[in-house]
């Protein structure tokens, strides 16, 4: 009973969203998504296709050209952006750098309680002291997923969190992502270019590529015609670039580059 | 006994120097040095318009430098030039249309040297009423929006997410810095005023282990400055402003000798 109310809950509804950057490039055509509690959404599609810029709408960053978007009154995002780039002037240690992202107001913990918590869970403790510019690739994105940690989210958003980093990292760091994502019961909503490290743990599926080639559970879409015109047998030696183009309405101009 | 205006420069310059460091801690950490002296050099177009239409040189200024935000915004938008080029063209162009504006000028007597190196000795109870007023805005602002403003700079999406109202404050701190850009003008002049910004600020950096500790450092070596400058332009008779910023640079390049001597930190 409960957890079917859990489901119901509505964090994020995008309705008709369409945006553009110019006259002449429509970058998001007629999007309509809603994300749940408690859910992990995948948003897959290939560069270009208005991943990171959708997420931006989604999270009021960016106001869409046309359509609308409403947050529950109780969401709170942790988010973890696609890259950052510490300036080597500013000196700030990881500790600083969390922090800074620690809301003493929503937060039920005291902040030393709250980085004791992180530390232990994402195995940070000999980072804490480190200038935050001096990190390695996937010790970064470890400090970036406990900043958005930090905030007590009940929305984890994450930009593409494995790019740059050597493949063993990669798996650990989707191995933590899950592993919290079932300990706080928060819901994702994960950009991700590699299917198979994600699908199977994923509720929701949105493929994307400047409109929602198809979207719902992976056994709902994985018969889909645009789905597996895309992604084939899931062969996980096929990298996802190397599929054919699928059959919907619109050029594939910008994905030719990256075949 | 020190004249009454020496004391006046030296209060000028220590408003000066309090205010200007720590906002020179956000030039440095945005890389925004290049924007700074910008802002600058069009503060003497500023002057020429003042000057044309016989207003406030100060709000003259202020003005000049929001309509270059302005333009800067729209040439980045509609031209497919970088961003350097674009406040090349700006910094310059407006500089040298100062320059035409202030010769121009007829029947007024203006030191042009003293816009562009600084005036300190002729400092007015006026002006630093002027200056503590704005010192007591920035120090205003940058309390209550300290940790924004770090946020800001490590990332603005983040920062958004989590609540800041991200191009209010990049509005806020630029109308500041030409604010300040305007006060400290007559301290050591539109050429020389991008180098009180951030040479205390690089030099604080060779020291500071977190941004509050940058901050302190970066106040202490800015009154240094002022007070040798001062005391170097009494006793050996040079020019203020330039004398202010070669004991900044002074300062600078001893921390790079001592730096050398010491064991490499982070």
């Amino acid at each position: 009973m409960y957890t079917s109310l859990m489901m119901e809950k509505i964090l994020i509804q995008a309705q008709d969203i369409c945006h553009r950057y110019n006259k002449e490039c429509l970058a998001l055509d007629h999007i309509n998504l809603t994300l749940k509690a408690d859910q992990i959404s995948t948003l897959i599609g290939p560069n270009g296709a208005g991943k990171s810029t959708l997420v931006k709408i989604l999270l009021k960053i960016l106001k869409p050209t046309k359509g609308h978007v409403s947050h529950h009154t109780d969401l709170r995002v942790g988010f973890m952006p696609q890259k950052l780039f510490i300036d080597p002037t500013l000196p700030l240690s990881v500790a600083g750098f969390l922090t800074l992202g620690f809301d003493a107001k929503t937060s039920a913990k005291n902040l030393n309680t709250a980085l004791a918590e992180l530390n232990e869970q994402l195995a940070l403790n000999h980072l804490f002291k480190h200038p935050v510019h001096s990190l390695s690739g996937g010790e970064l994105q470890r400090v970036l997923l406990a900043r958005a940690l930090i905030r007590e989210p009940n929305l984890l958003v994450l930009d593409e969190p494995v790019q740059g980093i050597d493949l063993q990292s990669q798996h650990q760091l989707y191995q933590l992502i899950y592993q919290q994502q079932r300990q706080r019961q928060c819901a994702v909503l994960m950009i991700s270019h590699d299917l198979h490290l994600v699908m199977k743990n994923t509720d929701q599926v949105i493929c994307l590529n400047r409109h929602v080639c198809c979207s719902g559970s992976l056994a709902h879409i994985q018969d889909h015609p645009d789905f597996l015109a895309q992604f084939g047998d899931m062969s996980p030696y096929q990298a996802w670039y190397q599929h054919q183009p699928h059959h919907c309405e619109h050029s594939h101009l910008d994905t030719k580059n990256h075949a | 006994m020190l004249d009454y205006f020496i004391w006046l420069a030296l209060a000028g310059g220590l408003l000066t120097a309090w205010i200007a460091a720590p906002l020179g801690l956000f030039v440095v950490w945005q890389r925004q040095a290049y924007f700074g002296e910008t802002l600058a050099h069009s503060a003497l177009l500023g002057v020429g318009i003042g000057l044309m239409l016989s207003i406030n040189l100060s709000l003259a200024i202020l003005i000049t430098s929001f309509l270059l935000v302005f333009s800067l915004h729209l040439l980045k938008r509609h031209t497919q030039l970088t961003n350097d080029t674009l406040l090349g063209i700006l910094a310059h162009g407006s500089l040298a249309s100062g320059l035409v504006l202030v010769a121009l000028q007829t029947g007024v007597n203006i030191d042009i040297m003293s816009f562009l190196f600084g005036d300190i000795l002729n400092l007015a109870i006026y002006d630093l009423l002027f200056m503590a007023l704005i010192a007591g805005l920035v120090t205003w602002f940058l309390t209550t929006q300290w940790r924004n403003l770090i946020n800001l700079t490590l990332n603005a999406d983040l920062a958004q997410v989590e609540g800041v109202a991200v191009s209010r404050l990049q509005l806020q701190m630029t109308l500041l810095l030409a604010l300040v850009i305007a006060m400290s003008m007559k301290v050591v002049g539109i050429l020389l005023i991008t180098s009180l910004l951030i040479l205390p600020a690089a030099t604080a950096r060779r020291w500071a282990n977190s941004p509050e500790q940058m901050l302190v450092f970066a106040i202490i070596l800015a009154t240094i400055a002022i007070v040798l400058g001062l005391a170097l332009s009494w006793y050996i008779d040079v020019p203020t402003g330039p004398a202010i910023v070669v004991c900044a640079l002074g300062l600078f390049l001893l921390t790079l000798v001592l730096q050398a001597f010491r064991p490499q930190t982070a």
